[in-house]
């Protein structure tokens, strides 16, 4: 089973709606338990840190989403819901993620408009053309998938940057480690590559 | 790298898809839903529904059919028509929008702009000017073209920047349905006005006119006639501005 795991933020239909487009079913969840009885656990999530962070600590659901990560299940995140992997965020000071993967979240320092809004180019690193879920989206080609966001994924080990976009510089878009993997773009307003993606996390046995 | 954007747009008025010259003499263009789903298929980047209907009943006719069509999508959505508030606006994302869009109701109440950027984020707000020639003068036109404002249409859009808008659609009513081409010199002083992308709209009539108002500045264009009732797909759009070296979409 694939639960998409509803914290209370925006978008999550239209995750499961991706998910059914690439064949797969899921379930919205409100329940930690059912969270830790999932096969694959999407986090997706549109909106501040700081409160997602509350949001996710107060129902269990964060708690249920660490323990499914630990138990090595395949564990994917979403915008918000991949920042909410980090520790920290620079958006809200104090505010405690999950903790699942090792960096932090900043904001964008560049003269461009932010936030960056729209269809950016993704590549793989030499860690992501490795990664057996990203190997068959990418097909060895550059993908452009929808991006909306003022802060992205930073200072992460180089082996778990899988992706990066540019955005007057490079920022990684595409993170993770065994089991853990998140993309700061959304996979569900990406047409065929974003269908194709969530595809591949459904089939995804790492 | 940002990919430009190739962007259908669907007015609809009544529960049909309708599609005027100089924002009159509608014809029919079909069902949304369908319209949506096709769009959608055939590889556009986004797609804007502007609900051109006169009365508030209609609206929340099209509030419902905002649902469907989310339902029928997988790229950006934009709603745009009657939005007078952030619980309008508030309604239309729940329905299933990505962004709203903001027209009469900005002009009435600039503070609107700052007030839906604020809950919202500037990167759902859509802010649509249109705008007709009166005089040597970009005049900024309201309640659907049919009342010329005092603004001045580049001082206009710096405001919108101003106040939290996330993009602009600029439209030219001079344009709008003609197929003669987009207003390319007002698109090149829009785009170099503001840092915020602007989507070029009103007057496309062929492929060569998307790449134009690329060249000019927009960030993306919006369509319609062509692709409702002159036969041009998005696929060939696409590979129309790949061969001439615009960054878009495979």
């Amino acid at each position: 089973m694939i639960v998409v795991v509803d914290y209370g933020v925006n978008n999550l239909r239209s995750v499961v709606r991706a998910l059914g487009a690439a064949g797969h079913e899921a379930t919205l969840t409100t329940s930690p338990d059912e969270v830790r009885a999932a096969d694959h656990v999407l986090v997706p999530g549109v909106g501040n840190f700081g409160q997602g962070s509350r949001t996710l600590d107060a129902s269990g659901l964060g708690a249920a989403v660490r323990d499914a990560a630990e138990r090595g299940r395949p564990v994917m995140g979403i915008c918000l819901g991949l920042q909410l992997f980090f520790a920290s965020s620079a958006e809200a000071a104090g505010a405690r993620g999950l903790g699942l993967l090792p960096g932090e979240v900043r904001r964008f320092d560049t003269a461009l408009p932010v936030p960056h809004v729209g269809w950016s180019q993704v590549e793989l690193t030499p860690a992501g053309a490795g990664h057996p879920m990203l190997r068959e989206v990418f097909r060895g080609e550059p993908r452009f998938f929808y991006h909306v966001h003022s802060y992205h994924p930073a200072a992460l080990p180089e082996e778990q940057v899988l992706g990066t976009g540019t955005y007057e510089r490079p920022f990684p878009t595409l993170v993770g480690r065994d089991n853990v993997i998140g993309a700061q773009f959304h996979p569900e307003k990406s047409q065929r590559a974003g269908i194709e993606l969530l595809g591949a996390f459904a089939r995804w046995r790492p | 790298m940002l990919a430009r954007r190739i962007i259908p747009c669907l007015d609809v008025e009544a529960g049909r898809v309708v599609k005027g010259v100089h924002f009159q003499s509608l014809r029919d263009a079909g069902d949304p839903v369908e319209q949506a789903a096709r769009y959608d298929a055939e590889g556009a980047d986004e797609l804007v529904l502007l609900d051109i209907s006169a009365s508030p009943e209609a609206r929340t006719t099209t509030l419902e059919m905002v649902g469907r069509v989310a339902e029928a999508i997988f790229i950006p959505f934009t709603v745009g028509g009657g939005i007078r508030s952030t619980a309008d606006a508030g309604a239309a994302l729940r329905a299933g929008a990505d962004k709203v869009s903001v027209n009469t109701a900005a002009v009435r109440e600039p503070a609107l702009v700052a007030r839906l950027a604020e809950s919202f984020g500037s990167q759902c707000i859509v802010a649509a000017v249109d705008v007709r020639r009166v005089g040597g003068r970009f005049s900024v036109m309201v309640n659907g073209g049919r009342e010329e404002t005092a603004l001045e249409a580049l001082d206009w859009i710096r405001r919108l920047e101003a106040l939290g808008a996330g993009e602009i659609l600029l439209t030219s009513m001079d344009r709008d349905g003609t197929g003669a081409g987009y207003d390319l010199p007002l698109i090149a002083a829009a785009a170099a006005a503001v840092s915020i992308p602007v989507i070029a709209s009103g007057g496309a009539g062929g492929l060569e006119h998307l790449a134009e108002a690329l060249e000019a500045g927009a960030h993306g264009v919006l369509a319609a006639t062509i692709f409702h009732f002159q036969g041009s797909t998005l696929p060939e759009a696409r590979a129309y501005l790949r061969e001439r070296g615009y960054p878009v979409r495979p």
